[in-house]
């Protein structure tokens, strides 16, 4: 089976780069294609990236604050494009000021993301539930 | 070998003929007449070379090396479909317009019976079919390589420029209900890649085997040597080598060509386009280097309506009330006849290059972040590019051509717009551009030395 096609990049009017540089980079080295979009991408552009290249994932991130504006009805509008059971997961910083993960974990959840992580996570864990979620659905 | 090449245009309406001393790089005789594609296209031919062999003694031999572009017919109709419309219908559009073409249709996603009743009605002559990266998304393009196959009218030439892991199957499904098929590689290979020289090299073979025969033009063969591209490749040619220039003969760096005419104004840059200042990010499909944009609808005769209506809402068009004087432009062989009117005409112009070079060139947009200001660039900055050529009747025959190229310049009260902030400005007076983009095939050299002799600095 090919490798599957995984999205990423930073959401919005955000530019923080490194969070997305490395995980981008860990996904190639773990024998993923990866469509780097980097910082100030707008939800759109995910989600045409993601058609274009018939993606089993998007992978946001997030560190300004704003991911909640910036992703309101993103489900949605993946639903629109036909692509509404593509595999979302969100990370970050994802509110601003104070914040219980927790709290932001499910409210994301709601919105339809798959998996939300805070971010310190360690990329083995997240990559490890990636393929694990990849599997189920039959994409690896 | 004569001395002698005789270069040709098959316009729409004017077939022009240029004849070149090779050995002394001069221009010896020029030549244009009506075009008589129609009834038989060598007649029009035929009194084009009578009128240079009064200026020259060409021998057969000569008379046989001659190379020829067309835009007669009306000239490449192209149709682009792709999948999202942003990406890979427009990496198409692009392919297509870089190739010459005059597209007359641009589809998304899949395509629907209508739009394939649409398409049909077109009668386009080549559809250039793309959709989803290599090894993305195949769906789209099967579907409607199968709209495609299944209609019965339909006469097109198709080039597949889509995705790699889906163009067999494409060809099969087309192939299998008779229709022409050439495969080539994707225009948009990946997300952020666009490769489009491969298909216009496809397109171009196809214009010469069938596309000329179908139109009549290739009945010219049996006097000239070939039609060896579309007219408006033979002007990016042209572009191209003056930029670049060729071993010894220096380029003159990175330009723009404007073009005004009577039904179109088009623009083509020969520039990388890359930000000139640190900290900008590139967004959006990435641009060619070769870069072709036709305007159809600021064609100073054929849309005048809408020309002036745009011209006057940005405040280009002074005074009020035009009517009566665009009641009288209206006919398209219309010549300036008075004052006033040369005065407008002018206007109109100077307008349509304005508008035509800031649709063309890219945009700038300042984006605040909480790490600051961040600028946002989409499309080619072109505000370091130092020359800028002007063709096409309304700039050559008017009296202040300068005055009307300094259109193309960067804008202080749009500063958004990426346009050269100055500029060397030189006109094509002879109207020679195609003629050295064909001489650029076989003479680069000399084609460039005869560029620098008639290209005219102002």
């Amino acid at each position: 089976m090919e490798q599957p096609t995984i999205i990423t990049g930073t959401v919005g009017m955000d530019a923080h780069v490194i969070g997305t540089k490395i995980l981008s980079r860990v996904l190639r080295d773990e024998g993923f294609t990866v469509v780097e979009l980097g910082i100030l991408t707008p939800p759109e552009e995910f989600i045409k990236a993601a058609q274009e290249t018939d993606a089993a994932a998007i992978l946001i991130s997030s560190l300004y604050g704003m991911a909640e504006l910036d992703l309101k009805g993103f489900r949605e509008k993946c639903a629109e494009a036909g692509i509404g059971d593509i595999l979302l997961y969100l990370g970050g910083i994802l509110g601003v000021g104070r914040h219980d993960f927790l709290e932001d974990e499910k409210k994301f959840k709601a919105m339809g993301f798959d998996r939300v992580y805070p971010p310190e996570v360690d990329l083995d864990i997240a990559i490890a539930e990636l393929r694990k979620d990849l599997k189920k659905r039959g994409k690896l | 070998m004569g001395n002698i090449q005789l270069l040709v245009d098959f316009g729409s309406t004017l077939t022009k003929v240029v004849a070149i001393d090779l050995k002394e790089e001069v221009i010896i005789s020029r030549a244009q007449v009506p075009s008589t594609v129609d009834e038989d296209i060598t007649v029009g031919l035929r009194n084009a070379i009578r009128k240079v062999r009064a200026d020259v003694d060409l021998s057969s031999s000569e008379e046989g090396e001659t190379l020829a572009c067309s835009s007669a017919a009306g000239g490449l109709r192209m149709v682009a479909i792709g999948f999202v419309p942003d990406l890979t219908c427009e990496a198409a559009n692009r392919a297509a317009l870089n190739a010459g073409a005059k597209v007359i249709g641009c589809y998304s996603n899949e395509i629907t019976q209508q739009e394939m009743a649409e398409i049909e009605e077109m009668l386009p002559d080549i559809i250039l079919l793309a959709g989803g990266t290599d090894g993305g998304n195949r769906k789209v393009i099967l579907h409607n390589a199968s709209a495609l196959a299944n209609s019965r009218s339909l006469k097109a030439h198709i080039v597949v420029a889509g995705n790699k892991a889906a163009q067999d199957e494409a060809k099969a499904i087309l192939a299998g209900m008779g229709k022409e098929v050439s495969l080539t590689k994707n225009v948009m290979p990946q997300i952020g890649t666009l490769d489009i020289d491969p298909c216009r090299e496809v397109i171009r073979e196809t214009f010469i085997r069938n596309i000329i025969q179908a139109k009549g033009i290739a009945k010219a063969r049996t006097i000239v040597k070939d039609i060896i591209m579309p007219t408006p490749v033979a002007v990016l040619t042209a572009a191209q080598l003056l930029a670049e220039g060729y071993h010894e003969e220096k380029g003159w760096g990175e330009l723009i060509v404007v073009d005004v005419g009577g039904a179109t104004t088009d623009v083509h840059s020969i520039a990388t386009g890359a930000p000139t200042k640190g900290g900008v990010v590139l967004t959006g499909l990435p641009e060619p280097y070769v870069k072709r944009t036709v305007e159809g609808d600021l064609g100073v005769r054929h849309n005048i309506h809408t020309l002036v209506e745009q011209a006057q809402k940005r405040g280009l068009l002074a005074g009020e009330d035009h009517e009566d004087i665009v009641a009288k432009f209206t006919r398209i062989e219309k010549l300036p006849e008075n004052e006033e009117e040369v005065a407008f005409d002018e206007a109109l112009a100077a307008a349509a290059l304005h508008i035509a070079t800031e649709r063309h060139s890219g945009r700038i947009e300042l984006v605040y972040g909480p790490t600051g200001e961040i600028p946002v660039q989409r499309g080619k900055d072109l505000t370091q590019v130092g020359t800028v050529i002007g063709t096409g009747g309304p700039v050559i025959f008017s009296r202040a051509p300068k005055r009307i190229l300094e259109h193309a310049l960067f804008d202080d009260s749009k500063a958004f717009s990426l346009r050269p902030k100055q500029a060397q400005f030189y006109v094509d007076n002879k109207y020679i551009m195609y003629a050295v983009g064909l001489l650029a095939k076989t003479n680069p050299n000399k084609a460039m030395s005869i560029a620098k002799k008639y290209i005219t600095r102002l």
